[in-house]
């Protein structure tokens, strides 16, 4: 399973979760968001950029109420909770926002 | 040892996970920070101890590119925004392999009840402390 861009082809697992966090890109992103129907807004692109820089510095995916947090921390309360998050990613900001991030799925998300 | 029971809502139990192996060659140490960040969510009161070969789990400047396995050391360092705030180290095993809490990586959290004021995790403990602490558990896992 693959996604096509450009000729290129980009490794997934059965859920859509890039194989190699490596060969991530910006346009990868978008394609990713539109197999979710998502349009990338500056919001999306803010928790997609936030995910990024959090693997960065721990290696891992955090899980949503740790992400609330940090979230909250960085960008104020109106940013930094639930509703927020889940009206940008509806089916769940960790696992599609992630998956969107090129990033593992989180640890302990079923 | 009994069942964790964490069915009751409202009920606070002590779990200990207990790191005895080092971080590569097998997948010991991996699993437990595993199982310690998706258990970080039943609100429990966790702690890790690292003991024998486990101190080098959170030794730093870790390089794992010549075995061709992820350095997972950083993610120790999340594991305050995990509200996980307690590492017990053993200074024997430290001292045994020649290390000292100058060694560890510098893993901290922030204290909610006290302004969010940014405070070390880990707790470089002597033997018989750390046998107390265990005493005082009421589930150990050990990894």
């Amino acid at each position: 399973m693959a996604y096509e861009l450009n000729g290129t082809t980009y490794e997934h697992d059965e859920e859509g979760y890039l194989a190699d966090i490596n060969v991530w890109n910006k346009e990868l992103a978008e394609l990713i968001a539109k197999e979710e129907n998502l349009d990338m807004s500056e919001e999306h692109w803010e928790v997609v950029n936030f995910l990024r820089d959090y693997y960065e510095e721990y290696q891992i995916a955090p899980a949503i109420r740790v992400l609330v947090k940090a979230m909250k921390k960085s960008f104020g309360p109106e940013k930094g909770n639930n509703k927020y998050l889940y009206t940008l990613y509806p089916y769940g900001p960790a696992k599609q926002a992630c998956k969107i991030a090129g990033l593992p799925k989180p640890t302990g998300c079923v | 040892m009994e069942e964790p029971d964490v069915s009751q809502p409202g009920v606070t139990k002590k779990f200990m996970y207990v790191n005895r192996r080092a971080p590569y060659g097998t997948v010991y140490a991996l699993e437990s920070l595993e199982v310690v960040l998706i258990g970080a969510a039943f609100d429990q009161d966790v702690s890790l101890a690292f003991l024998d070969d486990g101190v080098f789990q959170i030794v730093k400047g870790q390089d794992t590119a010549g075995i061709g396995m992820k350095n997972f050391s950083p993610t120790y360092r999340a594991l305050g925004d995990y509200e996980v705030t307690k590492l017990y180290v053993e200074k024997e095993s430290l001292e045994t392999r020649g290390l000292s809490e100058d060694d560890l990586l510098e893993i901290t959290y922030e204290d909610e009840d006290d302004d969010w004021a940014e405070k070390p995790s880990i707790h470089v403990v002597k033997r018989d402390e750390m046998t107390q602490l265990m005493a005082q558990q009421d589930v150990i896992l050990s990894f």
